[in-house]
């Protein structure tokens, strides 16, 4: 007992003496925190429409007015011809093009329906898709409009009347559907992600590189001390860094977990346990710093990209469903928005952090294994 | 308790045969010696002659392919855990953390070895006291004389009955390898075994006995002096003005049977039939002016520089 606190003394005289990985541990999270969700939007806002009007009647003139109307869209230009106003997107100068037919107008009158024709722009195909989608909702409205009006004329006669449903969507948790409050959690997982795991990984190998190892192997030393006191500063390295990233997003974004933040501290240990272990597997099987550092950043993008954090797991092909399913950091992600977004309590998150638990276990009992004092 | 009882010295440490390979490439090629309670033992060979090796095996770093070796009838391979406790290491790199004190670095290794600075400070007391004034400075930042005053202490500091230098004084100024050499002598006296390895074959007549090592394999062991009176050719120091392609002249030379160059003079081993006035006119008719040629008595380099040509 006695060795290990002085061991874990070490590492933090060590941790504390180097100036970059201190500055990095309290820099980096008010960084990610503070910069990060602002930039990464996935809303989509001034998209350019080239309209093609060849009907030039009162129904598409009010159509026009109204997609010119939302937030979303500036009319770029009104163009004779489709081949007008395609080179605007092949010239990258609009995302979306409207076509009204000629028939547009006297169609709607004769036979109460009618069609326009939009053509995104899907080089970027977030931005296509959504510009595709936002123009689709401003159309419906409007034709929904024009059957309310049609209702209103047609009262008079209350066996003909039109059916009409009003869709009217609500979204649970994130009312405003605001990417920064989905992302957010997930920043937070990137940063632990990071600092709990490339900290460790560079450790052990840097010990290698330094011969300071050789030194402690022929020492009565255990290894299990000898790991253990390598991990629990990062264990509480990662708990500092948990609680900046929980103050910054309060004092910035005013957002609070809707569940209990005890919660929050306990899956973010566990996440925290389980990442370390795997940083020092890599340091043990790595002989320098730079094949450790490759080799941690090479998982790391793995279990980002295969986590659900940015893309649903659903719609992952099965392959990369199953892998994300072995990984930590899908089940983590999903925890910390449970508990931020929606509210859960214990019940809901106990099996997710179960998993992550047994990840934690598996990984960190590799670490103790794979340390080898003699070779 | 058995020292009084037998006549020749207790063997502290018994290599027997040992062998390591990395791939292709031999690092042991069998060596087998045994180094007595206090006595300093030198391992000297060129780089890349296996002392590393051997180190690392006696210090249970690293396991051998075949041989044993025991370190006070304790088995290096099986019994690692004791061995740890019985040696004091000193890798030839300096391995002590950069980024802590001299302080902490000593404090660490005390502790480590569940014991306390003040328990042994006997022992790493005069060495100690030279760095002492330097103690709260990062060890990273001290010269290289000191470092290894430092790695010294801290191999000491948990009372070793034997200590393996690995190459200490390779890098290290002249006047702070001497002071070294002094401090063996000390610990010698206290009783430790110290199994050391060099390069510098000036240092092997400071060694009780030592152990020629070349491409894996022990070249002769014995007392300096016993290696030195082994060199059975006769010797002569030859100093010319004109140095420019002399050594090559020299060696085409029939009787001689090897020269080097030792600074400004060049060491000639000769033959039987050799004459030294048919040599210097031999080297006059090749042009060599001002020639110096004399007998001297051989040192372990020339020992070792003959054992050379023969492998």
């Amino acid at each position: 007992m006695k060795t290990l606190k002085f061991l874990i003394e070490k590492e933090f005289k060590q941790i504390l003496r180097s100036k970059m990985v201190m500055g990095l541990i309290l820099l980096f999270p008010v960084m990610t925190m503070w910069i990060f969700p602002w930039a990464i939007d996935y809303e989509v806002k001034d998209i350019r429409v080239n309209v093609v009007d060849q009907s030039q009647g009162t129904y598409s003139q009010r159509l026009i007015q109204k997609i010119d109307a939302s937030k979303y869209f500036r009319i770029n230009a009104t163009l004779p011809d489709y081949t007008t106003a395609y080179r605007g997107i092949e010239t990258a100068d609009c995302d979306i093009i409207l076509q009204i037919p000629p028939a547009f107008d006297r169609d709607l009158i004769k036979t109460r329906s009618s069609s326009v024709m939009l053509s995104a722009n899907a080089v970027d195909g977030t931005r296509g898709m959504l510009a595709n989608n936002y123009l689709m909702q401003v159309v419906n409205d409007f034709s929904s409009e024009l059957r309310a009006g049609q209702v209103a004329a047609l009262a008079l006669f209350p066996q003909a009347s039109l059916p009409v449903i009003h869709i009217q969507s609500r979204y649970k948790f994130n009312e405003r559907l605001e990417y920064k409050y989905y992302m957010i959690p997930a920043f937070m997982v990137i940063l632990l992600t990071l600092i709990c795991g490339i900290l460790p990984a560079i450790n052990i190998v840097g010990e290698k590189e330094q011969g300071t190892i050789q030194q402690i192997n022929v020492t009565p030393v255990q290894k299990f001390s000898f790991i253990l006191a390598k991990l629990i500063p990062y264990w509480i390295i990662g708990i500092i860094v948990e609680t900046i990233a929980i103050i910054c997003t309060w004092s910035i974004y005013g957002m609070v977990p809707q569940g209990n933040i005890l919660l929050v501290y306990l899956v973010s240990f566990v996440y925290i346990v389980s990442i370390s272990g795997l940083g020092i597997v890599v340091s043990n099987y790595s002989e320098t710093t730079q094949q450790a550092s490759f080799l941690i950043m090479f998982f790391i993008l793995i279990i980002y990209l295969l986590s659900g954090m940015f893309t649903p797991v659903s719609s992952m092909p099965y392959w990369a469903q199953i892998i994300a399913y072995c990984n930590p950091l899908t089940y983590f992600v999903q925890v910390l928005r449970l508990l931020y977004l929606n509210g859960s309590r214990f019940a809901d998150i106990a099996q997710s952090t179960g998993i992550i638990l047994i990840f934690g276990i598996i990984l960190n009992l590799w670490a103790v294994i794979s340390y080898k004092k003699r070779t | 308790m058995g020292k009084s009882v037998l006549t020749s010295p207790a063997i502290m440490i018994d290599v027997r045969d040992l062998h390591k390979s990395y791939g292709h490439t031999v690092a042991l090629a069998g060596v087998s010696c045994s180094v007595n309670d206090a006595e300093i033992f030198g391992i000297i060979g060129p780089d890349g002659a296996g002392k590393t090796s051997l180190f690392r095996i006696l210090a249970s770093l690293l396991l051998p392919e075949s041989g044993s070796a025991l370190m006070n009838g304790v088995d290096v391979v099986k019994d690692y855990e004791k061995i740890r406790r019985m040696i004091g290491y000193m890798p030839g790199k300096f391995s002590l953390y950069q980024d802590l004190t001299v302080e902490e670095n000593l404090y660490l290794f005390a502790t480590v070895f569940n014991t306390t600075i003040e328990e042994n400070y006997h022992l790493v007391k005069d060495i100690y006291q030279q760095i002492e004034p330097f103690k709260t400075r990062r060890a990273g930042r001290l010269s290289g004389g000191m470092k290894q005053k430092l790695a010294l202490c801290c191999a000491l500091i948990h009372k070793p009955e034997v200590l393996l230098l690995d190459e200490p004084t390779t890098g290290v100024d002249p006047v702070s390898r001497k002071e070294f050499w002094d401090m063996l002598r000390q610990l010698k006296k206290q009783g430790i075994s110290i199994l050391v390895s060099t390069a510098y074959m000036d240092e092997a007549s400071l060694c009780d006995r030592i152990a020629l090592i070349q491409k894996g394999r022990f070249l002769g062991i014995d007392t300096p002096q016993g290696i030195i009176s082994s060199y059975r050719r006769s010797l002569w120091s030859l100093h010319a003005g004109n140095v420019r392609g002399l050594l090559k002249s020299i060696r085409s030379y029939p009787h001689v049977r090897s020269c080097f160059a030792f600074g400004e003079s060049h060491h000639v081993a000769v033959e039987e039939g050799f004459s030294e006035r048919d040599f210097q006119q031999y080297l006059s008719s090749k042009g060599y002016g001002q020639i110096h040629l004399e007998p001297i008595s051989p040192t372990v380099e020339d020992f070792f520089l003959d054992m050379t040509i023969d492998n």
